[in-house]
């Protein structure tokens, strides 16, 4: 597979030759691609996949895990990929934001809400938004407006306030009908 | 014309076209983009609020591999000239007579001497990687003598205080005082008098995108390429190309994926014209990206004020004289000038007709980081001020909030309405369009204040607490001096829209288009907007203060209305008709009352070089600018119900209710998140959001478990209602409304808890309102 | 924000873990690092070497001893214990605790024994873990030792554990039939560390309180048991509980203030909390 800057996820750029921590090799699924690389022990899985292979949709808001804008799918469950490191993610499968769409034409549900109900202004906390949901969706899906509320707590936006992303997330999550005009 | 074109995209909620690209994870912000062999940067900051520096060894950190360089201020100091935001600093004429104080203290590109916060660069390290530049910061030998710090603004102000800035005379930074009639004779002949106190907190901005710069000198033309989060491209191009002594064409800048600005990213730090330097310096690419401890101890800070105001009225609710004496926490130095304390003044008095106006605004230097505009830029504060005091009016004299406000407000029929103040431009305060009393009634309506008031007392009798707040604003939008636009029709007939206002998530792509699209008459996809790359117009402000619809909107027009006529010539001889005779509609144009013959704008572009006897100029291109000759005056007012805990001083918001009046709307769905927007980062800094330093100066709010943003339970589904006035001072009638949503909460909420803790309960003076402050004031009614 | 270099290894069991740390190198265990991995990121914390248990299947485990007793290992996250049959029918505090840890996304990787071993002040696990009166199990080269976790958490971010200890699993006793329990917390924010959580279990014989443990968190630099507390309402009737316990927290408890909330409020937020649970507990007594 390619990304976007036409780079195949399987040749990483390598790291800074001056790196001093010791180096590993590790091997793990990215959204669907078998990607081998060579990481040292300190580097954090955010980097690794924004800066190694190219995946630059996960965004790094606090690198303390508060903000979520980093937020992946690790073997199905939405985690903060700016509390692991690259080399913890070995043998594991991991889905990001460039691996939710349906098709090259065709956005996920989750995706399509959002930009239906204008669930986003800068987008750069949106990949997080749709990754937490999107490991709640693989855990099959809330149960009520409370779990819901439970993960969209778990991510920062700073521009919408939220309440269009409710509503996308409720559309998305099928748990009422979304009002049809406010 | 515009006017006689079928279609109408303004007034269409037409989906964002931004959206795709970001939803798949292809939005290209600053720390995305893919630069070969980019060094990373980070800088050594001040631990200390005020202190000299008395050792500074870079040996050992220069021996870490991968180390590439580290700057000291005295490498930089002969090379790149100290930061002033200039356009800010400028006091315009009219304002120049008050007899200003606006003291200028450039910003220090890198500290030489003296520092004065907690946070200042003092040295730059580029390095292979971030991880590499932190290590090396480990390794830098640095020592300080330590100098009394001062914190307190109104401490700062005493004659014996410390000096945040060891060069000045005083903390003074900036001081302006203005007014109209005699506050203080309508005060003592007036029937009550409320003296107040009312601050608030000191926030941060924090867009989830921090800031960040990249630059790298272009292999083929030399230039400077600068990839950044600016919401002001084209002042970082002149700056740059200022301090950096470079011809300014040669400095080109990007605002590419920008991930929220509110403000902060709207001034310019010298971290800016640092990334520039060292990568014309070192002849690579390098980028800095402030991390989160960055962003909130040492990228700009707002809103910090005290406001002493005093409210007199008659008998009859009506307000004969307000008095406010400002005090504005510049920071460690004054970057912005009059611009966040002169719009607080000349907002204050807000949709109210009131005679008498005495306003003085200190601006005071502390051993704090710099302040900026945040969102609002004066309004949040100076609303929370006089709209706290008319609810302490309306105790005193026995009135419902509601109508007090009503019995004051300027009535639609005075518009243009003259304040008797001068605006920030130096010029009569006016203005232009709005419906205060309907906005107030409709809001009134919504949330059913009388039957509101019943079930507050069945409420108060069984132990619950619930209340109700309001609160009205102004926002003089679509500040000037200009925005420019350039059209063009390209190869493919596609059309390209060129600007200087990015967007940092406000929709530029799509509202910008669906305004050229009228203009011109072409399909709204049938146009590619620009907004933020100096190389596609030679001239720009940028997105800030409420202006880039009415700045940008109204040049996008004008060049669209140009090209139009432009395309008529040139299609007149190709179609055999007069250039009055045709029309377009969807990009096609015809001949009226012919509608099957038909030409592209493909066709037409591709016929230019060949036509014969073009009209002088044969391009296919217009470039407008726009400079508003008026602000557009936006309005609104904020009804907020809560209910606080009354055990554990929890405010829970139970309704917020918004009318707003922005003039003509060009897409309703995006204006209602824009308000809606606010309105999150409203309740942020009236429930939650306090930046806070201990005595020393040191930042204790520094990461976001203890700067605590609102979270999606704490915003309520918020219910709109709009009245629309088209501003008369611009073709499109268009107001600004970014700002607006912010604006209201701070004051609505405080109002409402108020008045849900009773007629007993202390004054609450600042927010935010936190459990533990809502149960002290419990505790002390 | 990146952290200072270390090594890293990737145990390949547990006993491999102890060896690395009882060897010369500093060294730091990891599992989820959910309370870790800020430290390290903001270059609060450091090591030489970071030795990773959290992939181990022989400390992934949550069981049903021969006794009992609910076992929990060391790389088990929280995420599955609170949606865990088991523990949902037998140990409900322990799962109603954890759903107010921190965010799912953050239950998703963060460990039990990771949240008992670092032991923040203001979090749910110890003070769950000393209601429910667990054992923590530490295994080192020089061999096993049973620890009750009250004794386990003996400061802010301080535990009993030795620098070469591993804390292999925690071990939960079955609860008492017919007791009642209530896990109450209070924070700003949804997912906010607690500004005060009560951890309360009680029993019942007749209409006397025939036993009860009480945990308050957030008010000391531990999570605090309150033995003058129980005790003033041991034996005596259930009705009176809410009022004696309440007099008696008052003076049992000296909260610190912090830039968030002032030492008053939290002790009203103790009282509050502590009214509250009592009467949720009681009324769960069967």
């Amino acid at each position: 597979m390619k990304n976007r800057l036409g780079r195949t996820l399987n040749t990483p750029l390598s790291p800074p030759y001056s790196e001093s921590s010791a180096h590993h090799e590790i091997q793990l699924h990215v959204n669907d691609e078998v990607v081998t690389a060579r990481v040292e022990s300190r580097l954090l899985l955010t980097d690794f996949l924004r800066h190694r292979i190219g995946l630059t949709g996960t965004h790094v808001g606090c690198e303390q895990g508060t903000c979520g804008a980093c937020t992946i799918l690790l073997d199905g469950k939405a985690i903060r990929s700016c509390l692991m490191l690259a080399v913890q993610a070995n043998g594991r499968t991991i889905r990001t934001v460039e691996g939710l769409a349906v098709s090259d034409e065709k956005l996920s549900s989750i995706q399509k809400a959002f930009h239906e109900q204008h669930g986003m202004q800068c987008g750069f906390c949106t990949p997080g938004f749709l990754m937490s949901l999107s490991g709640l969706a693989e855990q099959g899906g809330p149960k009520n407006d409370a779990e819901l509320d439970d993960h969209l707590c778990g991510n920062i936006c700073r521009c919408t306030g939220y309440v269009n992303i409710r509503r996308a997330a409720r559309q998305a999550m099928d748990l009422d009908a979304v009002e049809s005009d406010e | 014309m515009s006017d006689e074109a079928e279609l109408n995209w303004i007034g269409q909620s037409v989906p964002r076209v931004e959206d795709e690209r970001l939803l798949r994870g292809e939005g290209r912000f600053v720390d995305d983009l893919d630069l070969p062999g980019v060094a990373e940067i980070a800088f050594v900051r001040s631990p200390h609020a005020h202190a000299k520096i008395t050792a500074l060894d870079f040996t050992a950190a220069l021996e870490l591999p991968g180390v590439l360089k580290i700057y000291g201020g005295a490498d930089v100091v002969q090379r790149i000239k100290p930061l002033v935001n200039s356009e800010e600093l400028r006091v315009p004429p009219g304002i120049a007579d008050l007899d200003p104080v606006v003291k200028i203290q450039p910003a220090p590109i890198l500290a030489v001497d003296e520092v004065n916060y907690v946070g200042q660069p003092i040295a730059m390290v580029v390095a292979e990687s971030r991880y590499l530049a932190e290590d090396a910061i480990e390794l830098i030998d640095l020592d300080f003598e330590v100098l009394p710090a001062i914190l307190d603004p109104e401490e700062a102000l005493e004659p014996d205080s410390p000096l945040a800035l060891l060069s000045e005379e005083d903390n003074i930074g900036v001081h302006v005082k203005h007014g109209t009639g005699d506050a203080d004779a309508a005060a003592a002949a007036a029937f009550a008098v409320v003296e107040e106190t009312f601050c608030t907190q000191r926030y941060v901005c924090a867009p989830i995108e921090t800031r960040a710069m990249a630059a790298r000198q272009d292999p083929f033309s030399d230039a400077l390429m600068i990839w950044s989060t600016t919401q002001t491209p084209h002042r970082v191009r002149d700056h740059v190309a200022e301090s950096l002594g470079l011809p300014v064409d040669e400095v080109r800048v990007q605002a590419v994926d920008v991930g929220g600005g509110f403000g902060q990213k709207g001034i310019l730090v010298v971290e800016e014209l640092l990334i520039p330097f060292a990568a014309f310096d070192l002849g690579q690419p390098v980028r800095w990206v402030a991390d989160r401890h960055e962003n909130l101890t040492a990228d700009a800070h707002a809103r910090e004020q005290i406001h002493r105001i005093t409210l007199a009225a008659n008998e009859d609710g009506r307000i004969v004289a307000v008095k406010d004496r400002i005090i504005v926490n510049l920071g460690c130095r004054n970057m912005v000038g009059l611009v966040v304390p002169y719009n607080a003044m000349c907002h204050l008095v807000g949709p109210y007709q009131i005679p008498n106006i005495d306003l003085e605004a200190t601006g005071v230097l502390t051993n704090t980081t710099f302040t900026s505009p945040y969102r609002g830029a004066g309004r949040p504060e100076a609303t929370f001020a006089m709209e706290r005091a008319i609810d302490r009016l309306a105790r005193r004299l026995d009135l419902e909030p509601a109508e007090l406000r009503r019995r004051n407000l300027i009535q639609p029929e005075q518009m243009p309405y003259r304040t008797g103040l001068l605006d920030r431009r130096g010029i009569p305060q006016e203005f232009d369009s709005g419906d205060y009393p309907e906005m107030l009634d409709r809001a009134v309506e919504m949330v059913q204040l009388s039957d509101f008031r019943v079930r507050q007392e069945e409420a108060r009798q069984s132990g619950s607490l619930i209340g109700i707040g309001f609160a009205m604003y102004l926002e003089m939008t679509g500040l000037g001096p200009f925005e420019g636009a350039s059209v063009q029709v390209m190869p493919s007939g596609r059309v390209r829209l060129s600007t200087g206002a990015p967007s940092q998530g406000q929709g530029h792509k799509t509202v910008f288009a669906q305004i050229l699209a009228d203009a011109l008459g072409v399909n709204f996809d049938q146009i590619d907007v620009v907004a933020g790359d100096t190389s596609s117009i030679p001239y720009g402000v940028g997105t800030i203060a409420s202006r880039a619809t009415v700045t940008a909107g109204n040049a996008i027009h004008q060049a669209g209305v140009l090209l139009q006529k432009r395309v008529f010539e040139h299609a007149s001889e190709l179609l055999e008709a007069s250039p009055s005779d045709l029309e377009m509609n969807t990009g096609e144009i015809s001949v009226k009352g012919t509608p099957k013959v038909k030409l592209s704008l493909a066709e037409l572009i591709r016929s230019i070089p060949k036509l014969v006897g073009g009209s002088g100029s044969d391009g296919l291109s217009e470039t407008s600018y726009f400079q508003p000759p008026n602000y557009a005056t936006a309005s609104g007012v904020h009804a907020a119900v809560v209910s606080v805990c009354p055990d554990t001083g929890r405010v829970e918001i139970l309704d917020y209710v918004v009318v707003h009046e922005a003039g003509k709307i060009v897409n309703p769905t995006i204006a209602d998140a824009q308000i809606v927007g606010g309105i999150g980062q409203g309740i942020g800094g009236a429930l939650t959001e306090h930046m806070q330093f201990d005595e020393l100066g040191q930042p204790v709010t520094s990461s976001f478990a203890d700067y605590l943003m609102p979270v999606s339970s704490m915003v309520p589904d918020i219910r709109l209602d709009e009245v629309i006035c088209p501003s008369p001072t611009n073709q499109l009638g268009v107001k600004g409304l970014g700002e607006g949503g912010a604006v209201g909460p701070p004051a609505a909420l405080a109002n409402a808890v108020e008045d849900a803790l009773g007629s007993d309960a202390p004054v609450i003076r600042s927010g935010p309102l936190t459990p533990s402050r809502v149960r002290d004031l419990i505790r002390e009614s | 924000m990146k952290p200072a270099p270390f090594d890293y290894v990737a145990a390949q069991s547990v006993d491999h873990a102890l060896t690395l740390l009882a060897g010369e190198v500093e060294a730091k265990l990891i599992a989820g690092g959910q309370s870790l991995m800020p430290l390290l990121n903001m270059r609060l914390g450091r090591t030489d070497l970071l030795i990773d248990i959290g992939h181990l299947e022989e400390l992934n485990h949550i069981r049903i001893d021969e006794e009992g007793r609910l076992v929990i290992g060391a790389s088990v996250t929280q995420a599955d214990v609170q949606n865990h049959p088991d523990v949902l029918a037998g140990w409900p505090m322990l799962a109603a605790g954890i759903g107010e840890i921190g965010h799912p996304q953050i239950r998703n990787r963060g460990t039990i024994c990771g949240s008992l071993a670092h032991n923040d002040p203001a979090a749910e696990l110890p003070a769950i873990a000393m209601a429910l009166d667990a054992v923590a199990e530490i295994h080192s080269v020089n061999g096993t030792r049973t620890v009750p976790v009250e004794d386990l958490f003996i400061g802010p971010f301080m535990t009993a554990l030795a620098e070469d200890e591993l804390l292999k699993q925690v071990v939960f006793p079955p609860q008492q039939e017919g007791a009642g329990w209530s896990f109450k917390e209070f924070a700003t924010r949804p997912g906010d560390f607690a500004t005060v959580g009560v951890a309360a279990q009680i029993a019942l014989l007749g209409e006397n309180v025939s036993d009860v443990k009480i945990v308050v968190f957030g008010v000391a630099g531990s999570a605090l048991r309150l033995d003058a507390t129980e005790a003033s309402i041991l034996g005596r009737p259930a009705e009176r509980a809410i009022d004696i316990a309440v007099s008696e927290l008052e003076m049992e408890i000296k909260p610190a203030e912090d830039i968030h909330s002032s030492h008053l409020f939290r002790k009203e937020l103790a009282v509050e909390l502590l009214k509250e649970s009592i009467a949720e507990a009681l009324e769960r007594c069967l």
